[in-house]
């Protein structure tokens, strides 16, 4: 029945342009050493070599300031395959391998891929070399993927990269890496739950309708499903009425504060809803802001086109009834 | 010390539930667990509940969750952006500490709205490991890919894990993946994210559940045969998975030694192993040998983050209350490749 269908709603969480990092100094010397095809470690207390470098000891939290360059050549301790690259996450876009990747010189592994056609061309053992971006940038993916050795050597994956400037530690560009922009999208589909559900296509009709708890009589309008005061579930449902009181009120003066924002200055109230014992907050339109008081009766007014959406209540506007007594809200102000 | 136990317990598990919410979610194990404990809601002294806001992708989920567990008139309340079975060790904190002498626990998650495997990706690094985008998956299968390559474990030894994981959920009204199988046939299967399975990976889950502890002589008045929180402890990795030998787990060692586990002696074990080879891993370093290993299903039958960890605490519990066990082990990891983990040792009087 198209009425118990559930509402789902696409979201995306997403910082625009990225969240834009310090790097600090360890990390700053291993991002330009990937911008110059380099890549920099750093000795531990113990004296292994650690690869991406910290500037703290990982076992006791030490200073580390002894740089090293490994590789470029290394081996594969662990692998894994990935079968269906997601597009806009990997930066390769056929099946490629995660490995644990130790390049000679270095002790500790580092987490990178490793691109090669089929899951049958990895071991544990394998010996790779870098393949680097053809521009770089001074970012993790500057070192596009590790391949098999061989592969590198007859040049067919690399990406004429010139490393003139490995041997001699000077960068072409002078400049240290010190930060990047890393971005960060998450999708999802968000069901709104049974009783949003049942409120919100309650809304389609022109209808405001509130649930409450058997043995309760407080009405929740919007409802959550359950009863704040003792979490039992609200299963019984009441249909509120469309009138109400301003319990309380803000005047916004500032313009903007989001795109559905009314032009300013606006009424935004708490309205207790005849038979609702929780109060709703939405616009007040249709008085002079300066107007707008507490014990103010209001009405709802609704969007011609009504949906499951809860902004197709526009805003309240005042009835024509005397203010209420301050007493028959006195609790919910 | 003050003798704590578990006194009741409840949990709900769905795959990719598409009517309730997560705080709807929450309703029902908090009735029932309430209910169960032969406590009024306002007489428990603490409620402490443990959730993710990147699962539903919006902030203060577990401020919502709060309508659902009854906060009103205020309770004592806190949260962990955690596995619940570490609101657990919180409210054994609070209850050692004086402050009260019961709790309410609680967990919650939906992993069915997005592709949580890809959403973990955010607790790594975030210079150098998570541009590259590793799920929880990728990760585990490095570790897994670390074990046969450096220890005597194979590949049917990770089948056998899943194939009994399946078998046990059958049993378990609360799996969401059960099966009559056995490890030849697994070992048939594709090899999903080499080295592992689909059976090797536990399901995408959503779920809750819901514990109430007390502490000494109520304890005992209200629970016939409460299950005794002997130890618990937990420890954390190093973040960097290069650092660590990723054959064994050093954390969950030192985590099982401080809650008193390495004098072995369980009846039973529930391990979250949300991979074949967790378990292997978790049984070598807990020495869990003789033990029933997670009679459940474990978490290869359901695992809904966030309280999936709880959930082995209160499978154990249950089965101690129950008589069916005289003492067990449960444990929960957080991070990648088993970085964090907590390790409850239980026992009946």
């Amino acid at each position: 029945m198209a009425t118990t269908e559930p509402l789902i709603e696409h979201h995306v969480l997403e910082y625009p342009g990225g969240y834009t990092r310090s790097l600090g100094t360890a990390l700053s010397r291993y991002l330009t050493g990937l911008r110059a095809g380099r890549i920099v470690g750093v000795r531990t207390v113990d004296g292994r070599v650690m690869v991406p470098p910290t500037e703290y000891d990982p076992e006791t939290g030490a200073d580390l300031d002894e740089y090293v360059e490994v590789g470029p050549a290394g081996v594969v301790e662990a692998w894994t395959w990935v079968a269906e690259p997601v597009a806009g996450k990997h930066h390769l876009t056929k099946p490629f391998a995660f490995a644990l990747v130790r390049p000679d010189g270095a002790d500790i592994p580092m987490v990178h891929v490793v691109d090669v056609a089929s899951p049958d061309d990895m071991s544990v053992g394998m010996r790779v070399m870098p393949r680097w971006a053809p521009e770089r940038v001074g970012y993790v993916t500057d070192l596009n993927a590790w391949v098999p050795e061989g592969d590198a050597a007859d040049g067919s994956a690399g990406g004429g990269v010139d490393r003139q400037g490995a041997g001699g530690g000077v960068d072409h560009q002078a400049e240290p890496v010190t930060g990047i922009t890393v971005p960060i999208r998450l999708e999802y589909e968000i069901n709104a739950g049974r009783a949003s559900s049942k409120y919100l296509r309650g809304m389609a009709e022109g209808k405001l309708i509130g649930q409450k708890a058997v043995g309760s009589d407080a009405v929740y309008l919007p409802p959550r499903g359950s009863d704040p005061t003792t979490g039992a579930p609200t299963e019984i449902e009441v249909e509120v009425s469309q009138i109400g009181t301003v319990t309380t009120f803000c005047i916004t003066n500032i313009a903007g504060l989001s795109e559905s924002a009314p032009e300013v200055p606006y009424i935004a109230a708490q309205i207790l809803l005849d038979g609702a014992n929780t109060p709703y907050l939405g616009l007040v339109q249709g008085i002079a802001v300066d107007d707008c008081r507490m014990g103010l009766r209001v009405k709802a007014v609704w969007d011609e086109n009504l949906r499951p959406d809860a902004r197709c209540l526009k805003w309240f506007e005042p009835n024509g009834e005397p203010d209420a007594a301050y007493d028959t809200y006195r609790e919910y102000a | 010390m003050r003798d704590v136990a578990v006194i009741s317990f409840a949990q709900e598990t769905a795959d990719k539930d598409r009517e309730r919410n997560e705080v709807e979610f929450i309703i029902p194990v908090v009735q029932e667990a309430v209910r169960a404990s032969g406590l009024a809601r306002h007489d428990i002294g603490f409620t402490i509940s443990g959730s993710c806001d990147y699962l539903s992708g919006g902030p203060f989920t577990f401020v919502q969750g709060l309508d659902a567990a009854g906060a009103w008139p205020p309770v004592k309340e806190s949260h962990v952006e955690m596995d619940a079975a570490w609101a657990l060790y919180e409210a054994w904190v609070a209850i050692q500490a004086g402050e009260v002498d019961s709790a309410l626990i609680y967990g919650f998650g939906k992993s069915s709205l997005t592709d949580v495997h890809q959403v973990f990706n955010l607790q790594n690094d975030p210079y150098t490991v998570a541009p590259l985008w590793p799920s929880t998956v990728s990760l585990a299968a490095l570790q897994a890919s670390a074990l046969l390559a450096g220890s005597d474990v194979t590949e049917r030894d990770l089948a056998e894990v899943a194939a009994r994981s399946r078998r046990d959920s059958l049993d378990n009204p609360y799996a969401i993946v059960g099966e009559d199988v056995d490890a030849d046939t697994l070992l048939a299967r594709p090899l999903t994210y080499a080295p592992l399975r689909d059976a090797d990976v536990a399901p995408v889950t959503d779920g809750s559940a819901a514990i109430v502890i007390a502490a000494d002589d109520l304890a005992r008045e209200l629970c016939e045969r409460p299950a005794w929180i002997r130890g618990i402890d937990h420890r954390i990795d190093a973040p960097h998975i290069g650092t660590r030998d990723l054959t064994t787990c050093v954390s969950a060692r030192r985590a099982g030694e401080e809650a008193g586990a390495l004098q072995g002696g369980f009846d039973i074990a529930e391990l979250h192993a949300q991979f074949s080879h967790d378990e292997l891993i978790l049984r070598d370093v807990l020495g869990l040998d003789g033990a029933t290993i997670n009679p459940s299903g474990g978490a290869l039958g359901a695992n809904p983050l966030m309280a999936s960890g709880l959930i082995r605490i209160g499978e154990v519990a249950r089965r101690i209350s129950a008589g069916d066990a005289g003492r067990g082990l449960a444990h929960a990891t957080q991070g990648a490749c088993l970085q964090q983990n907590l390790v409850c040792v239980m026992e009946g009087e």
